[in-house]
């Protein structure tokens, strides 16, 4: 249950955290593509959802009353693939799969291979509406709410595509209070900076104008997310969209806030570095495998 | 003559015969659908009547969803429904869904393999007087090739309700081809339907030459069995079922008939008439000629001007047939 987090629990997510950006990078270097930078800045937010607040089952994926979690900008599979694996829906071991012939764990999420995901994804855009058809299918069947929340996570750079607004649209009118979205605004995309691409500010603006719950916060603070959600939790009649302002390749200064690393693996080099940085959290601390 | 076992409409050939749009069918088919299972949910992007989508809204009001003018919601909206249990239709015109949504269709229902039906209408040349941006003659060949997908292109509005109640009992992604104009009823209530099977309707003694159909076009293809009944011996099979392709029937008919050919209101390339010769080239090759769009947009006209125009009338298929026992020799 998504309580207030102690200390002792933040400490706890932050160690589960970097562990997950651990293998972010060794599942990375190893496919030898991918991208890097989402899946390193979303990590934190991740962690919480897996670890904390939602309603789910890893030994028991089908479990019905199940919270969903739609990965809408399914490129950053490897923090969901590394996320599920440490919450002990499969193998830390599998994770060197990615993207390798046969595998589970596809270079984009495809549920035919792991039926443990919810959706399908990578055309960006398509995964919110679809976060929407399940809320409104849900409520369809119980008057009163069935417990159950449906998370979409989604990129920033997405809302460009119209397909995102449609779904957002749809979400206030049908007033989905079972519909929580999340936006990794980390300011970067494919091309360059999102304010150079095509400009998303006022993006606070924007979605309060469709009607939605908006909750702004830092994408890397612990409290801050899982205050969030249970704020987005008990909002009456509206659907709540949580903007986390993420720093792309968080927990590798080599790698943040730069958008070259939005669709590039480390090589072997840089994959060093980045998990000597994260084994000693930045320095702070010895690493056990020195 | 008639094909006995097909049990169909006696006053075909008659000028009173009975009329009405193959959408009408569909109309009907989703209200016994719905209240068959009460999983099956509707979904419209603004042409609920005219896409017949009103009477389940009326009958379900609770299960139904109004998504506006937005086509690419339609389909994933439907496709996170189907993720929850539901059977949802959705229906707009075809030039829209499944001609904007594609890539929606493709990954979110077939790749994500959910159970969603898609019904497009105002399918064909012979929607009118809308002109081209209205008439979709291409959405069989978009269809057609998405993994999963199963196409069906029925001929009347009895077939199209047969079509409609029996997709909702599958978990297949499905597309529904549907014609706006009254065409007139061919098949009757005992009619034999099932999806995947194509069936002979005309059943000429000795066939030289074999018509395959689909759709609105059925009728024509009929009309001509008849007026040529004393001249050459034609077969007409009604191929309903685009996808899966009834191999067996067409390859069998092939070798029947010895020559064949395919009509349509869709485009030559990519059509049923495609599927109908990717099948003959591989196991069963004899001279085929194809009736349909041959890679034209449509205009603004009535229907029976634009499918003069567009070669899809009788007299066309007539001379298909003599050119293609031409080629047989």
């Amino acid at each position: 249950m998504s309580h207030k987090l102690t200390d002792q629990k933040k400490d706890e997510l932050a160690g589960i955290a970097n562990n997950i950006r651990q293998s972010i990078i060794e599942m990375l270097l190893e496919a030898g593509s991918g991208h890097t930078a989402g899946p390193l800045g979303m990590a934190d937010v991740f962690t919480t959802l897996y670890f904390h607040a939602l309603k789910h089952d890893p030994k028991n994926p089908e479990w019905e009353d199940r919270d969903r979690v739609v990965l809408s900008n399914g490129h950053i599979c490897p923090v969901l693939y590394a996320t599920m694996a440490h919450a002990g829906y499969f193998s830390v071991e599998e994770l060197k799969t990615l993207r390798k012939f046969g595998s589970r764990l596809q270079g984009h999420p495809h549920r035919e291979y792991l039926p443990m995901l919810e959706t399908s994804s990578g055309p960006l855009g398509s995964g919110l509406s679809q976060a929407v058809g399940m809320a409104i299918a849900d409520r369809m069947d119980h008057a009163n709410s069935s417990g159950r929340f449906f998370y979409c996570l989604m990129s920033d750079g997405e809302l460009d595509a119209g397909n995102s607004w449609e779904g957002a649209m749809l979400a206030a009118k049908e007033r989905l209070y079972n519909l929580i979205a999340i936006v990794d605004r980390n300011n970067i995309q494919i091309d360059g900076f999102t304010e150079d691409i095509m400009p998303l500010e006022s993006l606070v603006a924007k979605w309060e104008s469709w009607n939605w719950h908006v909750i702004e916060i830092d994408g890397h603070n612990f409290e801050e997310i899982n205050n969030a959600i249970n704020e987005a939790k008990v909002v009456f009649n509206k659907p709540s969209v949580i903007l986390a302002r993420t720093i792309p390749g968080k927990g590798v200064r080599e790698f943040e806030r730069k958008f070259e690393w939005h669709g590039k693996p480390p090589g072997k080099e840089e994959a060093e570095m980045a998990l000597k940085e994260l084994r000693t959290f930045g320095g702070k601390v010895k690493s056990e495998h020195e | 003559m008639l094909h006995s076992k097909s049990k169909l409409n006696p006053n075909i050939f008659s000028k009173e015969v009975e009329q009405e749009p193959i959408r009408k069918g569909f109309g009907k088919g989703l209200l016994k659908a719905g209240e068959n299972d009460e999983r099956v949910v509707g979904l419209c992007a603004d042409l609920t009547e005219s896409t017949q989508m009103h009477l389940f809204r009326d009958k379900f009001p609770e299960r139904y969803v109004q998504i506006g003018v937005a086509e690419q919601n339609l389909a994933t909206v439907a496709s996170g429904m189907a993720a929850m249990g539901k059977i949802p239709f959705i229906t707009s015109y075809a030039m829209f869904s499944p001609g904007r949504n594609w890539e929606q269709i493709r990954t979110t229902i077939c790749y994500n393999d959910r159970p969603v039906k898609i019904a497009g209408s105002h399918a064909g040349i012979s929607v009118g007087p809308d002109g081209g941006t209205h008439q979709a003659v291409e959405d069989i060949a978009i269809m057609r090739v998405m993994p999963r997908m199963v196409v069906l292109s029925p001929c009347d509005s009895i077939e199209a309700e047969k079509a409609t109640i029996a997709v909702a009992k599958t978990d297949s992604p499905t597309y529904i081809r549907l014609a706006r104009e009254k065409t007139p009823i061919i098949t009757t209530s005992d009619t034999p339907f099932e999806i995947g099977k194509g069936q002979i309707f005309w059943d000429g003694k000795n066939p030289q030459v074999g018509i395959v159909a689909t759709g609105a076009l059925v009728h024509k293809a009929l009309v001509v069995a008849k007026e040529l009944e004393n001249e050459i011996s034609v077969k007409v099979l009604n191929l309903s079922t685009i996808k899966p392709l009834d191999e067996e029937a067409v390859i069998s008919f092939a070798k029947e008939c010895g020559a064949v050919v395919t009509v349509e209101e869709h485009q030559i390339r990519g059509g049923m008439g495609s599927a109908v010769s990717e099948c003959l080239a591989k196991n069963y090759p004899v001279p085929i000629e194809f009736i349909g769009v041959d890679d034209q947009f449509g205009q603004s006209g009535l229907p029976d001007q634009l499918l003069d125009h567009y070669g899809m009338e009788v007299r066309h298929v007539k001379e298909a047939v003599l050119k293609v026992l031409g080629r047989k020799n």
